[in-house]
């Protein structure tokens, strides 16, 4: 039955090449979460609206993005919107793909933490002479940005495993798509899927670690 | 000179106010009273147009507040109000409570506002609390710094709204303190208050309100020595008791 020779020598030399894979995982995530949060708390604002114009396509996106499989969302943005003749690369497709379901959770923690901030605090804030817009990004925004921190943060580590998703578009320079280039060329299937989990692990974790740290820098009140 | 002329008001179907008229000097010092839900709160917030009216005028300086074309935000300027719930900035210090809309509203420059904000922050005795965060001050500390940051805007009016109703007991008189401070000042003030001492001794005028409608206004020994409506001395009576 155990019939497979590990063989990690052969594992241990593509480090260097799974290393810049997970630069590029980084990357992607990186950028997926800043411009998710910018389009969530467009979203969030935009859920709270009256206008039906400007909630009903707000909805629209947080149920598709929270409710249907990431996996679509990346097939959609590469294959999907290539029918329309819309040919995006895998890396901007899976980027694309990310966003939208960052920005479709993230909308709704934040439109959560909106929620939490005592309505007398935009009225204090006015009542100052402050307009709309500068209220609502000088007093409060920072304290939804508290109230959605941790949150925010398990949404990052998500954002970082999504990115594995990419090899379905052909995505093939993050750390998934290079642990696949690897396995179809060695068929050492288990030991490079192994340190790819391994690395996997240690950024999400490291991003955990680094997000608490920050926190305790930024929000000492 | 703020004048109030046959202000209506409701909220759906509820009237809160129904034909208000007032008119508070400059340097005038006027106390409203009355049972919760008769309207005097509201007021306040229609005042400077947190809250729109249903009819009638509000005139500050001769400026419509409730016209369309009247930039609220620049009125709002020279009309500090202080709440109830004290609604204190969490996430900034007490400085940068109270520098936040001098600088960012005004457009003063840091050192210019802090040099405000901290002459403001001691003069109501909390000059030593400059770097900390209002979680950690009590109820009436959270108060006083709400009333220098609607100080520090040089305000030419200030509504307070029962500023001492959240207090606990022992913390009102630093408050009121604080306001009697500000009416020695020459400051002009609205106080819609539950303070009947304070009413009398530092108010020049006092207004009671019954359900939506100004009984009856009075300078403030007049009002407490002979009130003259009978809801107003029924109120009295059953404080008094």
């Amino acid at each position: 039955m155990f019939t497979y020779t590990f063989q990690w020598r052969q594992a241990w030399q593509k480090i260097p090449l799974l290393l810049d894979g997970a630069l590029v995982t980084l990357e992607i995530a990186l950028l997926s979460m800043a411009m998710g949060v910018a389009f969530a708390v467009i979203l969030a604002v935009a859920r709270n609206s009256k206008s039906r114009w400007i909630y009903a396509p707000a909805t629209v996106w947080v149920e598709v993005a929270r409710n249907t499989p990431a996996l679509f969302q990346i097939y959609m943005a590469h294959f999907g919107l290539g029918s329309f003749g819309i040919h995006l690369s895998p890396y901007i497709a899976l980027l694309a793909g990310i966003t939208f379901n960052n920005a479709g959770y993230l909308a709704e923690t934040f439109r959560g933490a909106l929620r939490a901030i005592p309505g007398t605090q935009l009225r204090a804030a006015r009542s100052l002479g402050m307009p709309q817009t500068q209220a609502f990004r000088l007093v409060i925004m920072p304290q939804m940005f508290r109230i959605a921190f941790l949150p925010t943060t398990n949404q990052m580590v998500w954002a970082i495993l999504m990115t594995s998703l990419g090899v379905t578009v052909g995505m093939n320079t993050d750390l998934a798509g290079v642990t696949q280039d690897i396995n179809v060329r060695s068929f050492r299937t288990f030991e490079i899927f192994a340190l790819a989990a391994v690395i996997y692990y240690l950024i999400a974790k490291a991003v955990t670690l680094g997000a608490r740290l920050l926190a305790r820098r930024m929000f000492r009140y | 000179m703020i004048e109030i002329k046959d202000v209506y008001k409701s909220f759906g179907t509820l009237e809160v106010l129904k034909g208000i008229n007032l008119t508070v000097e400059k340097g005038e010092v006027v106390s409203v009273i009355g049972g919760s839900g008769s309207g005097k709160s509201t007021l306040l917030t229609c005042i400077n147009g947190l809250e729109p009216i249903n009819s009638g005028s509000i005139l500050v300086d001769g400026v419509e507040v409730h016209a369309k074309t009247t930039d609220l935000n620049k009125l709002r300027r020279k009309i500090g109000i202080v709440f109830q719930q004290f609604n204190a900035f969490p996430h900034l210090t007490v400085l940068e409570n109270v520098t936040l809309a001098p600088r960012k509203v005004l457009g003063m420059s840091k050192p210019e506002a802090e040099a405000i904000a901290e002459k403001q922050l001691a003069h109501v005795g909390l000059g030593d609390k400059l770097a900390v965060y209002p979680g950690r001050l009590s109820g009436g500390q959270q108060q006083r710094m709400a009333i220098a940051r609607a100080l520090a805007m040089s305000p030419e009016y200030v509504l307070f709204d029962e500023v001492t109703s959240a207090l606990d007991p022992q913390l009102v008189g630093e408050v009121l303190d604080t306001l009697k401070l500000l009416a020695d000042d020459g400051m002009t003030m609205i106080c819609v208050t539950h303070e009947m001492t304070f009413a009398r001794d530092v108010s020049d005028r006092v207004a009671f309100f019954h359900k939506g409608i100004m009984a009856e206004i009075a300078p403030s020994k007049e009002f407490f020595n002979a009130p003259q409506h009978p809801e107003t001395q029924k109120f009295l009576s059953n404080i008094r008791s």
